[in-house]
Formats: C-alpha cells, structure tokens, sequence
C-alpha cells in the first residue's frame, strides 16, 4: 500500500520537476511547482498512516503556504503580464545584467 | 612648558583629543559651506598639530613604557577596549601625522577642484585613523583604525586621481585588504591562544605580548603579520601597488601615502611583528631573507626610480629604496639600527612628502610630470629650485641633513649585526646620487628652451609657508638629532629586551650585543636634560 | 698686507717653540667656532642676497627680458654686497686662525685641543660630538685654507665682477669654505665625512655653476656621483672602525683621539681588518683627491669657473684625501699594504695624468692633470710614511697651483673680453689661439713663470723642496720590507717629476711666448686684469718662491743650496707635525724599517737634490727650446693628432671605456629591472593574479543566464547530486 502512494508521489514530483525545467509559460510552471507540493502531501499523508498523525498536519502547513504562494504568485505573474504582455520566462531575464 | 601643560591636565586628555577632533572636524567640514571647506580643514588640522606639539615636552623621554595610558572596556565579551596610549616609536609618528596632514590639507588649497567638501572631510577621517592605528594598544582597535584608514584613501585617489584612477585605487586597496586578513585571521589565533592561557578574552597589547608559541606557530603567524605589514611599508616584491598609487593620487594624496602611511608598516613591525613572535624575528633565516629584501629595495628600486620618465614615479620608487633602510634596520634588532630605522621614518616622511608637494606645484603650472617637458626652470624659479635642491639633497642623505642621521644609524647598526648586508646596502648612498641628481638636473638645470617653461611662476607665500617649516625641519633634525634620539632611545630599548630576552631560542651573536649596548646609556641622561634647557626651545623656563 | 706678518709669525713661533722646549705653556684656542661659523653666516649672507636677486631676474625672465644687472654701468646693492660679505667674512676666519696659530706656535701642544659644542648623534653605545680639533696637522690645514680661499674670493671680485649671479657665487663659495673648515676642524671621522660630503656638494654646484650650460652641468653630476663612489669606502670604513669584523672588536668610537690612541694595541699590525679600513679608506680618497682609478671627474671639473678650479680643484678640497691618509697615519703605519698601495697608486697617477698633460691643448685641462699628477706626489708622499712631507707638498702645490690657475684665469678673462669685443666665437681656454700674451699680461707672465719653476722642482722655489722630500723618502724606504715596490714608485715619480717640467713649460710658451695667435683686432683689446686679480697673483707668487724655505732638510740646510745653515726654519714643518705624525713613524719603523739615508742606486739627499734641480732646470729649457721650435696653428686651423699623440689628447681613452663597461650597463640593468622585472614580472604577477579572480567570476557568470529554468535546472542537478552521495 505504502510503496504504490510513494511509487505515485515520486511520479507526480517527478512530472512536476520536468514541468518547471522544460516549459516557459509562468502558469504552466506555476502549476508544476503546485503539482511537485502535491505530491510531497501524498508521501506525508501515505507516511502518516504508519508513523503517526504529525505528517497530516504538516500537509495542513504546506497548503496554506502553497495558497499564499498562489495568491502572491498569480499577483505577480499578472503584473508581469500587464507589463509585458507576454508570461513567457525567457523574457524575464532581467536578473541577469 | 611642563608645568604648564600639567595645569591644564594635558596628558589625561590629549590621545583622546588628537584620536577624535579630526573626526569632528570632518563634521564640521561636511556640514559648513562648500566654499569654506579648505579653509575650515586647514584650521582644523592646525588645532590638531597644535594640540599635538606639547606633547614634545609632556612626553617623558626617560621612560620606555607606555605614557598617556587609558583604557575603557569596549566590547567586554570579548575582551576589547578602547586603550590607547603613546610612547617613544608612536610619539614622532604622531606628531608627524599631524604635522603632515596640515601640511596636505594646505597643499591642495588649488590643486582640489571638485567636491572640495568631501575632500578635506576624508583627509581628516585619515587622520583619525592613523593616529588611531600609532596609538591603538588594544589589537582589535588597532586592526579597525588600520582598515578605517583604507577608505579615505581609496577615495582620495579614485575620485580626485589622475587618468588611471580607478586601476590605482582598486590596487591599492586590494593590495593592503589581502595582507589585513591574513593578519586579522593570525590576530584570532593569536588571541584564542592567550585565550586559553589566561581564561579570559583579551585583545590587550600586553596581554597577546607573552603568549608561549612554538616556533612553528611563531613562524605561521609571523609570516602573516609580516606580509600584512611588508605590503604596507612596502618591501619588494610587494611594492607595484605604490609608484601606481602615488602617480595616479592628487598631491596631498600623496603626501599623506608617503608620509604617513608607509610608516604604518614599519610601525607594526615594531610595535607587533618583533615583540609578538620574538624567536620568528631572529630566526636566523628570517632575519636574512627581510634584509635581503631590504637591500633588493635599497638598491633594485632605486635603479627602476633613475630611469623613470615620470618624476612623481621616480619619487615613488625612491620611497621603497628608503623603507628598504629601515627594514634593514629593523631586523638588525641592535639599538643604531632600530633608532636608525625610525629616524629614516621621521626624515622621510618629510622629504618625500616635501618632493611630492613640489612635484604637486610643478603639475599645477605645467600640468605635466614628465621630466623632459622640463629643463633650465631654475631661472624662472630660483626659490622653488632652492627648495626642491635641499629637499633632494635631504632625501639622498647628504650629510647635516636629516637623511643622513637616520641612513647612517641603520647603516651601523645592520652593520653590527650583519656586516655584509650592511656594505651591500652602503651601496645605496650611489645610486641615490644616480637616481636624484639626473633628474634635478633635466628638470632645473640645462638650456630653459620651452617657451611654456619660460613663463612659469616661482613659488607663492602660501607655498613658501608650506616648504618653510619642512625645510626648515630637514635642517634641524640633520644638525641637532638629539631630542629625537633622546625620547625614542627608552623606547628602543624596551623593545629589545623583549625581543631579545624572550625568545624561545634567541639566535645569533647579536642578542648580546643588544644588551650590552643597553647597559651603557646612563650617559646620556644627563646630556639630554642640558639640551632640554638649550635655547632651542624658549619655551622652557616655564 | 699680511704675509710680512705670517712670516715674521713663523719665525718668531720658531725660536719661541725652541725657547719653550722644556716648560710650554697650554694652548688656549681662540674663538675656534667662529672660524667655521664666519664662512657659514657668509654662504647665508650672500644666499639671501642671491634669493632677492635670482627672483629679480626671473621675474624680468618671465616678461620675456633678460635682466642685466649691471645695467647703466651701476651695481644694485645685492651685487655689491658680496664683494665685501664673502671675501670678508673669510679673511676674518683668516685671522683667527692666525691668532690660534701663533697661540699654538707659543704653547707645548702635545694632545689635541678639543672644543666640544653639542652632542651630534647619541644612540646606545655610539656617540658623535659637533666638537672641533685643534692641533698641528688641523691648524696647517686651517691656514692653507682660510688663506687661499681669501686670496682667492678676492681674485673671484675681479674674475666674477660682472656675472649676473655674482651673489649666488659667493654664497656657494663661502658655503665651500665651511664644510672644507669642517672636514680638516672635526674632530671624528663621522664630522670629516660631514665636511667631506659637503665640499662635493659644493664641488657639484660650482662646477655646474653656469647651470643652463648641459656640458657643465653634466660635469657637476659626475664629479657627485663619481666621489659618492669614494664616499662609499669611507663609510664602510667607518662602520668597521665602530663596530669591528670578526676577531676586532671595533672601537666603539669614532673620535679621531679614542680611535688613534687604541688602536695600535687593539689592531694587528699587517691584520686583515686594519688593511680593508686603510683600503676603503684610500677608495674614499681617491675619489676625493682624483687618483686612479677615480680621477675622472676632475678635468671635466673644469667647466666650473676658474677661481673655482683654483681653489677646489687644485688647492684645498682635492687635497683632502692626503690630509685623510695624514690624518690616520696611525692606520696607515699599521697596515703596511695600505700603505704601499696608497703610494703606488699615488705615482701611477702621477706618472699617467703627467703623460696625458702632454698632449692637451686647453690651458685648464693641462692645469687640471697637473694638479692630478701632483697629487699623485701627495700621494707617494703620505703612502711612504713621510707624512709631513705629503703635507709640505700639499701646502707648497696649493700655492703655486692656486697660482697658475689664477693666472690662467687672467688670460682667460682677457682672451674672453677680446674675442668677445670682435665677436669672435674661438675657444678663449685654447692655448693654440693664444701666444705671445707676454707684452699684454706681463705681471701674469711674470708670476706664473715663477710658478712654473716651483712646479717644474727648480730650486730654491716651493716646489723643489716638497717634492724633492717626497721623492727622496720614497727612494729611502727602498732598503726596507718591499724594497722593490718603493724603488719602482722612486723611478716612477722622478719620471713624473721630469715630464712636469716638460708639461709646464710647453704651457707658458704656448700660452705667452712666440707670435700672437689671437688675430689683429683682437690682441688691440688684450689688456692686464685689475689690481683686485693681480695682487693675489703676486701674493701667491711671493709664497711659490719663498713658501718652501719653512721645511729645508738638514742635509740641504747646511750646504750650499741652503745657505749653509742660514735659513731659519729646517725641517720646522717636519718637527711641527710630529706630535701627528710620531707615532705612526714609530710604528713604521719598529716593523718595517726606518728611512735609510741613502737613495736606491747610491747618492745622498744632496746629490740628488743637485742633479734633480739640474735636469728640471735643463728639461725647462730644451722644451723650452723645442716647444719655442714648433709651428702652431690657432685652434680652427690645426690638424687632428694621430698616433700616440691622438691617445694622449684623448686621455688614453678612460672615459670611454668607463661609459661602456660600468655606465651603459648600469643604465641597460636599470632599463631591464623596470621594464622586465618590475613591469612585467612583479606586477605581471599581481595583475596576473587580479586576472585570474576576473576569469574565474567570468567563468561563475557564465551560468547566470537570468533564466528561471536554468537555475531550476541547476538545483535539480544539486539535489540529485547531494542525493546520489548521501544514498550510495
């Protein structure tokens, strides 16, 4: 039971790792790193069934951050946008002088 | 004069006053009127050297300890205090900053332009920190006043510089920040290993001053106090940084590096390098290889300076080829040699400072310092010609001036020491002659055939206010250096007898010398205190 | 005038000294500090003179004028001063002088009197006093040079009169004067190396006095440098004596009364220490006294006005290495190979610059090696053990040679107001556009003349009694350790003797006697100098004839060339410094053998003296003859010399080969230190170094492309990376 939950967290995370490293829409790249949190839930609540009630709460955690990221990451991948029109990353290259 | 500064409590107050009125100064500076600034800094700094001259006679030349001694926890936890104190190498040190920086600040009442405000401001903030770095005697003061004095002048020659400033400035900076680490991270060592002695935390310069090492550790940490001090002085191979340093800063930048700076270097030589790691500094191969490197300065760079076109960068070398005197006179470790060193420090901060102001003024009518674009302007400027031919003179060591008192005294007493060193760098009295003397004379002498040349002005009174007291000094110190031995010799002393009497293996023949020569001053106290009422100094009757 | 007075003061001082053998009374100096200060508060008299005036000039300069000072035919008051200030405040110190001398002509004076003023340098054990010392060998030296110089700055009113820079001449002269009083007054080595300096400092700006001149100011320059060579030697001569090298101990002192007093026990006869100081301390003088192998300085010191050449370069400072040897007679005395290599030195140099000044045809440059060639007798004289014959030739040759210099410098005067009138640019020091000068200067002519015979050793003059001394001390050693070496100086300085005569007069006839080479319009504005030039002339004439007479030896005193006996003073110098001197004889003769009486191939002192007077007299009058014989063409028309004659006139080519086996190097190891090891080894490194940090941050900055993938990419690897080693 607790292999095929592992077995499907690490997939996800996998999926959601290759997601951010090859696409270059924010968005996209957004949802990847949302899909990488989720699947680190899935192991803590697979774990929790056998080590004890502690890995749910920290899934609690994480999902309050990772909306709190969502909201100050959406905020500002639209201001982003309304400033170049575009959420393409490549463009945003601006830390590089 | 005595009595007369101890009614007003002179000692209790003055290290503290010279350390922070600079400081003050420099608020002042930057909060008055851009245009009054030079004005205000010059008075300032006069306050300052002012202040600083009763120490002349407050400073008891009879002792070889510490004088004006105060200390106030800083950072407890650590064992830091605000301690400072004076004695026989600081006093001249000291009162030789002062004096040059109200000779610098007067130097560049025309030769500034720009930001004239911030200048003068971080030529009073230099001030502090050397004054702070010769009279510091709690190590981790000491290494804050030493990094202080970095930034002013890293500004001073990247804002007000020549063309390649900012080459310079970096140089300069990385060149000094590089030997302050190793020596910071030697500082620890040195500090954690009292630490564990003692028990208790302490950056207090007695209290690092016995510390039982190996000779290995001595030698480890030596090596890092050495080079931090050996770039600053500078000691070849560590001297690139300078003649760039000094071509590309403003006049009084100069003056100030020349001056004062450089001696930083040989002031922590005996002050920290020499009592800390005793049986490092007389190691025999130690001692050959800084005297080596002397003589590589001495003769070496004094060859470089007799081919430079630039006469700023010929005096710039000059200055290494002098240092070179007094790291030869330093690690003789003999009584002469450390009091010749010293003396060398006194007689060229003033010449070479005074050099540098003339070659300033010469830039400020030419705008040029190349020595070819010069020749026969000793028609056209007689005084000026004048002032430069006896500040040359002082500084290639003629005779019955100051340069010659201290080259000979490190001469004689390297000479106890190590006889073949010193012959090799007897040597240097020639090629002094070789690098000065062509270019007094492309410059002052030979056909005046550039019309440009022909319209140059002489000197102005205020240039004649600056060289006046410089010269006057070089003169003084050449004829009558007794005062100055006097109240440096105690000092000397003290400083041999710990080297020499504490090392872990102390090497050679030359400790028994040193202690020899010790026992026989006696003498000379009763001599000294006839000079004292001579009527060199009027003030006395007091 | 007051050489009546010095010669009745001689005389006198004579039989008081002998009425006083047995109970003299002390010597009491009279105000010796004033004898130095006199000359000092003229250089700053006439220094703040010369001030005024050069800003004066330079200001006129920049207006686009050159200021004559004489203008109108009046002398503003900063060029009238000094003609009273600087020969004044040196015939002051002249008296003084004479004062003290006839003070210690009157006194028992066996240690020397010791005048400390203020403790110098005092560190540890070392310790060196301004003090001055008074005793035989610094009173000769004082008379000789406060009296020259007086006669000659009174000369220089007339010879310097209208040069602009009147002021500033005085002012270096009389500075000249002070450390010159300081290098024969100190009374440590440490004070004579002050005075020592000094005089080659002013040496330097006096030869470079007309500085815009590029020839003569190159001149001044290598006259410093090159007696910094000399000043070398002395200094570390000087630290050996303090501090001593290996089994010597040192003195611990550098006052000439502690060194000399312990070192006959302290150093070992013949040792190898007292050997390199008696070594380095003859590099410093001949440096000083222009003695191979650095003599080379001097003749080019000739581009320093002629007074200047009479007094420095031929009278009084070159003269300070024989009084240095004299001085450390002791050390001399006990190193036997200083000694031989001082004298040996001594007659090469006589003998070489006497051949050079064969073939020069500029007045002064013949003056200048003859003076070179002289001091080389000097030389001979103190390295053979007779110091106070070396000083009797020192103080004979600075009469007679400040003599012919300072008639050289009349004609030069002259021959440079004629041609200066016709506009003519020839060269007024070429003895070639000169002859027959003799019905123009004939008070020149005459005194001059006079000094050639004293130079050329004709008796009775001056020189034939100095030199005669000289050459026959050498023979007399020749019995003695190192016999041979001494016949050969003996054979060498006799040659040298010969060939001055020959010089010598090939000068006074090329220069006074045959036809007039100057040209027509010229000769019209020959004419003789004023009194102020002439009267030091005769008074320095009068001392080339009679100047020898105050040391006779016995041997001549009593025959005929003496007098039988008639002339008051025998041997008075000889016994006058011994109390210097004494010692070293002594030491001498205990261990190497005394004078023996007799020269190296047989004779006495008087046979010698005849047929040396004999053949000078006859070499005078066949060059005479010979010289008289040649047809000479002015300067512009002569052909250039060949053969040996080339070699000579160019000084067997010493300067050459000294510019390419020492100056060109030197300058080439200068060249490559800065640009090789400086520029580029040294700071190639530390930029090297600068360099590499920026690769390396070049290399980091590669990876921050400023893309969020990329460094996702990055942390991915990381943390697969960290992972793989934490797993396996």
């Amino acid at each position: 039971m607790l292999t095929e939950a592992l077995v499907l967290s690490a997939f996800l995370f996998a999926v959601g790792t290759f997601g951010f490293l090859v696409r270059r829409n924010a968005i996209i790249m957004f949802l990847c790193i949302e899909l990488q949190l989720n699947a680190v839930n899935l192991s803590f609540v697979a774990f929790s069934r056998y080590l004890g009630i502690e890995g749910q709460l920290y899934v609690f955690f994480v999902m309050t951050v990772a909306a709190a990221e969502a909201a100050v990451g959406l905020a500002i991948i639209i201001s982003i946008f309304r400033h170049f029109e575009t959420v393409n990353v490549n463009n945003f290259n601006l830390l590089k002088w | 004069m005595l009595s007369l500064l101890d009614s007003i409590g002179y000692g209790e107050w003055i290290l503290h006053a010279l350390l922070w009125l600079p400081l003050v100064g420099m608020v002042l500076v930057l909060m008055g009127p851009e245009a009054r600034a030079k004005q205000l800094a010059f008075v300032w700094s006069l306050v300052v050297l002012g202040l600083s001259l009763g120490l002349w006679w407050a400073f008891d030349p009879g002792i070889g300890t510490f004088q004006f001694e105060s200390s106030i926890p800083w950072i407890a936890s650590w064992g830091v205090s605000y301690a400072v104190a004076l004695d026989g190498i600081s006093l001249f040190m000291v009162m030789l900053t002062a004096f040059t920086t109200a000779v610098a600040i007067l130097g560049s009442f025309n030769y500034i332009k720009k930001h004239e405000r911030a200048f003068y401001a971080l030529m009073l903030l230099m001030e502090t920190g050397v004054i702070g770095v010769f009279i510091s005697i709690d190590l981790f003061l000491f290494y804050v006043f030493w990094e202080i004095t970095l930034i002013p002048m890293y500004f001073i020659i990247g804002v007000w510089g020549g063309e390649r400033r900012i080459y310079s400035a970096v140089k300069f900076f990385l060149f000094t920040a590089f030997g302050s680490l190793l020596m910071l991270v030697a500082l620890l060592y040195l500090f954690f290993a009292a630490q564990a002695i003692s028990g208790e935390p302490s950056f207090a310069y007695q209290a690092l001053l016995n510390v039982p090492l190996s000779l290995q550790e001595q030698l480890w940490l030596f090596g890092a106090f050495c080079l931090a001090f050996s770039i600053k002085v500078p000691v070849f191979p560590f001297h690139t940084w300078l003649p760039d340093a000094h071509v590309e800063a403003p006049t009084p930048g100069s003056v100030v590096l020349a001056a004062v700076l450089l001696k930083m270097g040989a002031y922590g030589f005996l002050r920290f390098l020499l009592p800390f790691f005793p049986a490092a500094a007389q190691h025999p191969t130690v001692v050959t290889l800084m005297m080596v490197l002397g003589i590589i300065g001495i003769i070496y760079t004094a060859w470089v300076a007799a081919v430079q076109p630039d006469a700023k960068k010929l005096v710039a070398y000059t200055s290494v080829a002098h240092m070179g005197f007094v790291v030869l006179g330093i690690f003789a470790l003999t009584v002469n040699g450390l009091q010749g060193g010293l003396m060398v420090m006194i007689s060229h901060g003033i010449s070479t400072g005074a050099l540098f102001l003339l070659l300033g003024m010469m830039y400020e009518r030419r705008h040029t310092r190349l020595i070819a674009d010069f020749g026969g302007i000793g028609r056209v400027t007689p005084w000026f010609a004048t002032a430069f031919m006896i500040t040359a003179l002082t500084s290639i060591g003629l005779p019955g001036t100051s340069g010659f008192v201290g080259e000979f005294l490190a001469l004689l007493g390297t000479f106890q020491a190590r006889p073949v060193m010193a012959i090799i760098a007897c040597s240097g009295v020639i090629f002094a002659a070789y690098y000065m003397l062509p270019m007094v004379q492309k410059v002052f002498f030979n056909a005046l055939e550039k019309p440009e040349n022909k319209t140059m002005p002489d000197l102005s009174r205020r240039e004649l206010v600056i060289l006046g007291p410089m010269v006057a000094l070089m003169i003084w110190i050449g004829v009558q250096p007794g005062p100055f031995l006097r109240r440096m010799e105690p000092t000397v002393h003290a400083v041999i007898e710990q080297v020499t009497g504490n090392g872990l293996q102390a090497q050679g023949g030359h400790e028994e010398e040193a202690l020899v020569t010790f026992s026989s001053t006696s003498p000379l106290e009763n001599e000294g205190g006839e000079e004292e009422s001579s009527p060199t100094h009027p003030g006395d009757e007091e | 005038m007051t050489l009546p007075l010095v010669y009745s003061a001689l005389q006198e001082g004579h039989e008081i000294l002998a009425a006083h053998e047995v109970a003299g009374e002390a010597f009491e100096p009279f105000l010796p500090g004033l004898v130095i200060l006199l000359p000092l508060l003229g250089f700053i008299l006439n220094g703040a003179l010369a001030l005024a005036a050069s800003r004066r000039s330079a200001d006129a300069l920049r207006g686009g004028a050159e200021l004559d000072f004489f203008e109108g035919g009046k002398r503003p008051w900063t060029h009238s001063l000094p003609t009273w200030i600087g020969p004044g405040v040196i015939g002051l110190a002249f008296l003084i002088v004479l004062v003290n001398f006839t003070r210690m002509l009157g006194a028992d004076l066996h240690e020397p009197v010791i005048r400390h003023y203020w403790t110098w340098m005092s560190t540890g054990a070392f310790q060196v006093d301004a003090a001055l010392q008074l005793d035989q060998l610094s009173m000769v030296m004082m008379l000789v040079v406060t009296g020259v110089s007086f006669i000659i700055h009174v000369f220089s009113v007339g010879y310097m009169g209208e040069d602009q820079g009147y002021p500033r001449y005085f002012s270096y002269l009389n500075l000249f004067v002070f450390f010159m009083l300081t290098l024969v007054m100190g009374a440590s080595f440490l004070l004579m190396f002050v005075g020592w300096e000094g005089v080659g400092f002013c040496s330097y700006i006096l030869i470079g006095y007309w500085f815009t001149d590029k020839a003569k100011a190159d001149s001044g320059k290598k006259a410093f440098i090159v007696n910094r060579i000399g000043d070398l030697g002395f200094l570390v001569a000087m630290l050996l004596l303090f501090a001593g090298f290996g089994a010597f101990a040192g003195f611990g002192t550098l006052n000439f009364v502690g060194v000399f007093a312990a070192a006959p026990d302290a150093l070992v006869y013949g040792g190898g220490v007292v050997t390199a100081i008696t070594l380095l301390l003859l590099l410093g003088a001949t440096g000083k006294s222009a003695q191979i192998p650095l003599y080379v300085w001097l003749p080019d010191a000739m581009a320093g006005p002629t007074p200047v050449s009479a007094l420095i370069h031929a009278a009084t400072m070159v003269t300070a290495g024989v009084y240095m040897v004299a001085r450390t007679s002791v050390l001399f005395a006990l190193a036997p190979v200083g000694g031989l290599t001082v004298a040996l030195i001594g007659a090469t140099t006589a003998l070489f610059a006497a051949t050079i000044g064969l073939a020069q045809n500029d007045i002064k440059k013949v003056l200048a090696y003859s003076t070179i060639s002289q001091l080389g007798f000097m030389f001979i004289g103190v390295g053979v053990g007779a110091y106070a014959a070396g000083i009797f030739h020192l103080m004979t040759h600075a009469v007679f040679k400040g003599l012919l210099f300072l008639g050289a410098g009349a004609v030069i005067h002259s021959m440079h107001h004629a041609l200066h009138h016709t506009h003519n640019d020839a060269d007024p020091q070429d003895m070639r556009n000169m002859g027959g000068l003799r019905k123009f200067l004939p008070i020149t002519w005459i005194t001059m003349w006079l000094a050639t015979l004293a130079i050329a050793g004709i008796w009775p003059f001056a020189g034939f009694f100095s030199k005669d001394e000289i050459i026959w001390m050498a023979g007399a050693r020749a019995g003695g350790v190192s016999g041979g070496w001494y016949t050969l100086i003996w054979i060498m300085a006799l040659a040298a003797a010969m060939i001055t005569a020959v010089y010598m007069t090939r000068l006074m006839i090329m220069t006074f006697h045959g036809k007039n080479r100057t040209g027509q319009e010229e000769a019209r504005h020959l004419h003789e100098s004023p009194w102020v030039m002439t009267v030091p002339l005769m008074v320095l004439a009068f001392f080339s004839i009679f100047g020898g007479w105050i040391n006779v030896p016995h041997a001549i005193s009593d025959s005929f060339l003496g007098g039988f006996g008639l002339l008051p003073m025998t041997e008075w110098l000889h016994e006058w410094l011994h109390p210097i001197a004494g010692v070293a004889t002594e030491i001498q003769a205990a261990n190497a053998g005394a004078f023996v009486d007799r020269a190296p191939f047989g004779g006495g002192e008087l046979l010698w003296a005849v047929l040396s007077t004999g053949a000078a007299l006859i070499v005078v009058l066949v060059s005479a003859r010979v010289v008289g014989g040649f047809k000479i063409l002015p300067a512009g028309e002569s052909p250039e010399p060949v053969g040996f004659k080339k070699v000579l006139f160019m000084k067997y080519y010493v300067d050459e080969f000294y510019d390419r086996i020492i100056v060109q190097p030197l300058i080439r190891a200068s060249r490559f230190s800065w640009k090789v090891i400086d520029a580029g080894i040294v700071d190639g490194v530390a930029n090297g170094l600068g360099n590499l940090a920026r690769a390396l941050g070049w290399f980091g900055s590669l990876f921050q492309t400023g893309s969020v993938n990329t460094y996702a990419l990055f942390l991915a690897i990381g943390v697969l990376v960290i992972l793989g080693v934490v797993a396996f």
